[in-house]
This record gives structure tokens, sequence and C-alpha cells, in this order.
């Protein structure tokens, strides 16, 4: 795999630039609602009243606008985590995971240490230290598969996924046991609420959409800012696009790919953290299934730029609220979105496909995005 | 294989056997619980072994399958479909309906097989991404249909999911009949006999893998077939010059990898149990990978690999039946979440690479350009 060779190229405005960059996953989204549109009507539905409904319950009141930011919140955190480690040439699968240990952890510090502590912790130190605990839960879990991956040579593909279901296996057990929400009417493995201090404050009163939104933006523009104009983004960058020209340019390699796994699974963490803190104030079992395979499909339909992951999380978690209007309106099921998921992601990622069919020329650039076991 | 994996896998295997006879001993015979346990050991490292064959022929051909678990979900799925649909719908006998399902398995299998092929050959779509692709779509197809067929709107099901015709049926080695005369009818020795029997009563998939497992070894090391597979993966520049035919040679090898993908989802809803549930595959085709790599690309030492696996399956199981006798300074072995995990430890421990290093073929997911 070759890197870029547009150097050569003369200068763009910034506008051609973004154009340039919106035009396959615009192509390819288009391309994947007519392919599905065309399924709809095979399975016997009405393709346009699926549409309508999709539309309608995403993005047709402002119940349905909130409800909207409420998907986008966790999918913004988990697609930066897949698309910051893309640009370190690391694929991390395992966000499922490192989210829901996130979450564990933080509703065990939002509902124990008041306890633990026998006083009741004021706000402002409570709500920063749950989510803080989610992130670090997230952080280390990662970082286990980075240590592996710079020392060992243990792909991070296999190992993250692995570590997904110890992930999971570890938190049924706790969730059926030490951590189940003890209540005598509660049958569902799932944690009991956390404290009024660990809770973020509403925005608006009557909406479900939380402060976990406004951060989700305010990070994603951070992690734009650490990777084009820090040092740290630098060397994460370099390493991602060429470990061995990293290595004589004096990047500490190993230490990079650690430091970008732990990042990584620190956003993933913070996706699970704000769940609770912001919107469940609990943490329920199987609440976290799909997010890491959404949160791919989100990093590469964004191009793994911070800015396309915010608009490919709101196009996600557009289509994931306005399903149940759709299956409303045309009785189609819900899983009907996954599959226009995976058809976005299949011409995404085979973009050739979509210039095939379009007949755009390739200006013969190829992103360097995973390597194989030896790398 | 060396030795140092070799015996590696030999230890592993004492330990999960020593675990289960020291627990068990008090409720039944050693030599009954030991073959009970390599029984289902066997069983179990089915779709492992064909998960892990599937990746050797692809891998050894240059392409990295990283789809093999979307393979198999989907097979699975679609065999199972098959099955009810030929059962219920065209009212086939049992037998017919599975077997037909099997095929079906297979042949949807190949399908995916030649989707990568298509994405990571013709394409050239990063191969990592290319599976990922794959696992996705398999979820997201399996669990719409699943819903849609039986619940949708004029399902021929209409809302109910119908039962299954059924599983395959265990093949009779008739060792107990063969060798009775030796026993000279002492009930101990029948009773042996008779246990050991069971370790060779495996179903018609379980044994394909076993034979397929030399025979894919014969055909990648002692055909022209498998000469042409492996110079194609380890330097496609030099197969070409001598006029092997590069992009037929991998298409052809990832669909025969992608039809025993297809095998082992048959394994689970045509031969293990007679039901499709979302997900079911449950992460084995990545773990199939891991026996690939820890048995570095061949054939036997991946199916050697996949044993460890199938045996710390079959621990989960033999804990749960001895539950009552563990003695409580070992209650967390009454745990299966607990003891579920010591296959993905091992699959982690595997891939450090502490036991032995292994090499991929040279040319392993880089597309071919001429």
């Amino acid at each position: 795999m070759q890197v870029d060779t547009t150097s050569n190229l003369p200068p763009k405005s910034f506008l051609n630039a973004a154009l340039d960059a919106i035009r396959i996953p615009l192509l390819a989204i288009l391309t994947a609602v007519v392919l599905g549109g065309i399924i709809i009507a095979i399975v016997g539905g009405n393709p346009f009243l699926a549409y309508a409904g999709l539309i309608q319950g995403s993005f047709g009141s402002a119940k349905a606008l909130s409800e909207t930011a409420v998907w986008a919140t966790p999918y913004i955190f988990a697609g930066l985590a897949v698309a910051l480690a893309f640009k370190g040439g690391l694929f991390n699968i395992g966000a499922e995971g490192q989210l829901a240990l996130g979450a564990v952890f933080s509703a065990l510090i939002g509902y124990a240490l008041p306890e633990w502590l026998g006083v009741d912790i004021p706000f402002i130190i409570h709500l920063p230290l749950t989510i803080i605990i989610g992130m670090t839960a997230g952080m280390i879990w990662a970082s286990i598969v980075g240590f592996l991956k710079a020392y060992t040579g243990g792909h991070e593909v296999i190992n993250t996924i692995m570590m997904n279901y110890i992930a999971l296996n570890t938190i049924s057990f706790l969730l059926n046991g030490p951590m189940k929400d003890r209540n005598p009417d509660n049958v569902i493995a799932r944690t009991p609420l956390i404290a009024e201090s660990a809770r973020m404050p509403e925005i608006f009163e009557g909406f479900r959409i939380h402060w976990g939104f406004i951060l989700a933006l305010l990070v994603a523009f951070f992690i734009w800012w650490l990777l084009n104009k820090t040092t740290l983004g630098f060397e994460i960058r370099t390493v991602g696009a060429n470990p061995d020209a990293a290595k004589y340019a004096g990047v500490n390699v190993k230490r990079t790919i650690i430091v970008t796994m732990a990042l990584s699974g620190m956003l993933a963490g913070m996706a699970g953290a704000l769940e609770v803190t912001g919107l469940n104030f609990r943490h329920e079992l199987g609440f976290s299934i799909g997010y890491g395979f959404d949160a791919i499909a989100i990093a590469l339909l964004g191009k793994s730029h911070p800015l396309g992951v915010v608009l490919a999380s709101i196009l996600f978690a557009a289509m994931r609220n306005g399903a149940t209007r759709m299956q409303f309106l045309t009785q189609l099921p819900v899983d009907l979105i996954s599959v226009l998921q995976a058809l976005i992601l299949l011409f995404v990622a085979a973009d050739a496909i979509i210039r095939y069919i379009y007949r755009i020329k390739s200006k013969g650039e190829r992103v360097v995005l995973t390597r194989g076991w030896g790398g | 294989m060396d030795w140092k994996r070799f015996s590696f896998i030999f230890l592993i295997i004492v330990v999960l056997f020593g675990v289960v006879v020291a627990i068990g001993q008090v409720k039944s015979s050693p030599i009954v619980i030991i073959t009970s346990m390599l029984a289902t050991t066997i069983a179990f490292a089915t779709p492992l072994t064909l998960g892990a064959l599937a990746g050797v022929f692809c891998e050894r051909s240059g392409v990295t399958n990283i789809g093999i678990e979307g393979m198999m979900l989907s097979s699975a799925f679609f065999g199972w479909l098959a099955a009810i649909y030929m059962y219920h719908v065209f009212e086939f006998p049992v037998g017919i309906s599975i077997t037909v399902g099997a095929l079906f398995a297979v042949l949807f299998g190949m399908l995916m097989g030649l989707l990568l092929a298509v994405l990571s050959i013709t394409y050239k779509v990063d191969q990592i991404i290319g599976g990922t692709v794959i696992n996705i779509l398999a979820v997201g197809l399996t669990g719409f249909l699943n819903r849609q067929l039986f619940f949708g709107k004029g399902s021929v099901f209409e809302g109910s999911v119908p039962n299954s015709p059924g599983v395959l049926p265990a093949i009779h080695v008739p060792i107990t009949e063969i060798f009775s005369p030796v026993c000279n009818a002492a009930t101990d020795c029948l009773q042996v006999l008779a246990s050991i029997n069971k370790v060779f009563d495996q179903k018609p998939i379980a044994i394909s893998a076993i034979l397929l497992v030399f025979i894919a070894h014969y055909v990648l090391f002692y055909t022209r077939w498998g000469l042409r597979t492996r110079a194609v993966g380890e330097h496609p520049k030099a197969a070409d010059t001598v006029g092997i035919n590069v992009i037929r040679m991998r298409y052809a090898n990832v669909m025969i990898g992608g039809a025993l993908a297809g095998l082992a989802g048959a394994y689970f809803t045509i031969e293990s149990v007679p039901s499709f549930e979302p997900l079911l595959t449950n992460g084995r085709g990545f773990i199939s990978l891991a026996a690939m790599i820890f048995g570095n690309w061949t054939p036997i030492g991946s199916w050697t690999a996949a044993l460890v696996f199938g045996a710390s399956q079959a621990l989960n199981i033999n804990m749960q039946l001895f539950r009552d006798v563990i003695p409580p300074q070992l209650a967390f072995l009454q745990q299966s979440y607990v003891v579920g995990l010591v296959p993905y430890i091992l699959t982690m421990i595997i891939l450090t690479g502490i036991i032995g290093r292994t090499t991929p073929p040279a040319a392993d997911g880089i597309p071919y350009e001429k």
C-alpha cells in the first residue's frame, strides 16, 4: 500500500477540496439508498413511504431532532475513536467493549461511591469523576491491545475482538451478580440508578438531548486540533502512514502505538460514560451491542476526518432514530437500517465501484488504512 | 509445526482435561470423562477447523480474510432457511431438506467468498476493510431477514418461526459390536467400549472437517494447484512471469475458502442445533483466524490449534455438568462467564507469539498489480 502522490497537483481552493472530499461518500450514500429501496420493494414494502418515515422520524419535529442528537452522541465519540486509530494505522474493532466497560465503571462510581464514602459528594466533583473513571476504563482496556501490538506484534484486529468478548462476559457476570440492581422488582441485568450528583443537567426541559452532544462536538474539534496542530498528532499520523519512516525520523513508534490505542479507547469509554451520566443514569446489559461495527462504518464514511465523523454520526443517528417511524408506517423491521448501513459502508470502502458507476477519475492516491498480520 | 507449539497444545489440552477429570471424578470414572470430553472437543472444534482451513486457502493465495465470521453467520442463516423452506413450503422429507440446507450453506459461503474476491482482488479494497464489510453485511442481512421473513407482512410463516426439520444424525462406527467379544461380557469393559465408541460417533460435518484437513494438506503441498496457490501468495510477480494467472488463482482460492466457511456455518444450524439466533457465531470466525495463525498457515497445524479451542469450550460445558461437585474454593469455575473466557484469553496469548512466532505468506493482504 503506497503513500499519496498528490504533492505535484495544483493547489485547490478550500471549497473545491471540500467538495472533492465529500463527493464519493455522498454518491455512496445515494447508491446505497437506491439499492436499499430496491430491497424494500422486493420484500413487499413501499420504498418512498419507508424513506419518508425515516426522514420524518429523524428530523420532522423538535422531539425528533433531539432524539437524533441523543443517538448521535455515542456515535460521534465511538466514530472518533475508530477514526483516530485509523490515523495511527491501527484498526480498533473493540470500541464496543471499551464503550461498555466505560459505561459500567462510570455507573459503579455513579451509584456506589457515595455509599462507600458514606457522604453525599458535591455535583462539581462527582460528575467529572464519574466521567473520568469511565474514560480511564476504556483507555486501559484499549492500551492493553496497544501494548501487545507494540511489544509482541499481536494483531490488534483479533485482540480487540477478543477483548470485546472478555469485556462483555465480565460485564454479564457483574450485572447479573455483584453489580445487579437489588430492587426486588428488578429482573433485568442492570446496575442501580446513579446518584443525582453524578447526573448531567438537562439542556431543555422535556427533551432527552443532553450536554454530551455539545461535548461531542467540542471533542471532535479537539481531536482535529490534536491530529493536525500538535507534535503528538504528527507522530500518530506519521506512524500511521509509514512506521519505518517514522522510526528513522526519530519517532518512538512503540510508544505512539500505545498512546494511539489509549486515546482511542478513552474516546470509546467516554461514549459509555456519557450515556450513563447524561441519558440512562445506569448501565444495562446489551445496551452497547452494535456500536463497535457502527463506529467503523462511521469512521470510514467520514474518511477518518473529525468533521466527517460528526456528519456521518448524525446520518447514522438519523437512520436509527427514524427507523421506528419507518416501522410504524411500513411494518418493515428496524433491522433494515443495518442492511442500509452495510451497503453504505460497502460503497464507501469499495470507492472504485462508485468511481466506475459515476465515471469519476481516480487521482491515484491510496490512503493507508490497515496493515496485515506482519505489520 | 515445531515441537514448541506442539507441546504447548499438548500441555493445554492435558490441563483442560485434567481439571475436568479432577473435579468430575466423584461423579464418574476418568475414562468416561476423558472420552466424553474428547467427543465434545472434536464436535466444538469443527467450525473452528473449517474456519481456519478457509483462512488457509484465502491467505496462502495472498488474500487476508477477516470476514470468516460474517461468512459463517450468513451461511448458517441461509442454510437453515433453505432447510426450512424445503421442509415446510416444498414439503420434502427431513433428510433431503437438511442435506439441501447444508449444500445451500456451502453455496452461500462461496457467494460471500466471491464478494470478498471482487472487493479485494478486482477493486483492490483494503482487505481488512473488505472483510469488515462482509461481517457487517452479514449481521445486518441475517438480522433483517430473520425478522422480515417470519414476522413481516405477507410472510408464508405468518408470524412464527417454524420448527426446523432437524439436525444431521451421528454416523455410528460399530466399535462396540466389533470388540465386545474381547470383553467376555464384563460390564466394566463394555462400558469403557461404549464410551470410546462415543468419540468416533461423530456427525457428518465434523467427520468431513477432519477429512478436509488432510485433503487440504495434500492439495496445498503435493499438487500443482497447491504449488501455484502458494506461489501466488508468496511472490505473485514471479508466478505471473511463469504464466500462472494470479487473479484467477486468487479468485478460486478465496471461493474455496468461502465454501469452507459456509460448511462451518452449516455446522451451527444444520448439525449442532436446529435453530438460528442473531449473532450466533459469537466470534468463532475470529478464533479460527487465531488458530490459523498459530498453525502457521498450515492445515494440520491449524487443526491442532482448533482442537485446543474446542477443548476449552468442552471445559465450559463440563463445568456446568459438574456444577454441584465443584469444591467451594474453586467456586469461580461454576460461572460460565468466567470459564467462557478461556478461549478468548488463549487466543490473545497465542497471538503474542511467546510460543513461537509464525510467518504469514509474503504477499498476504497485498493486491496484485501488474
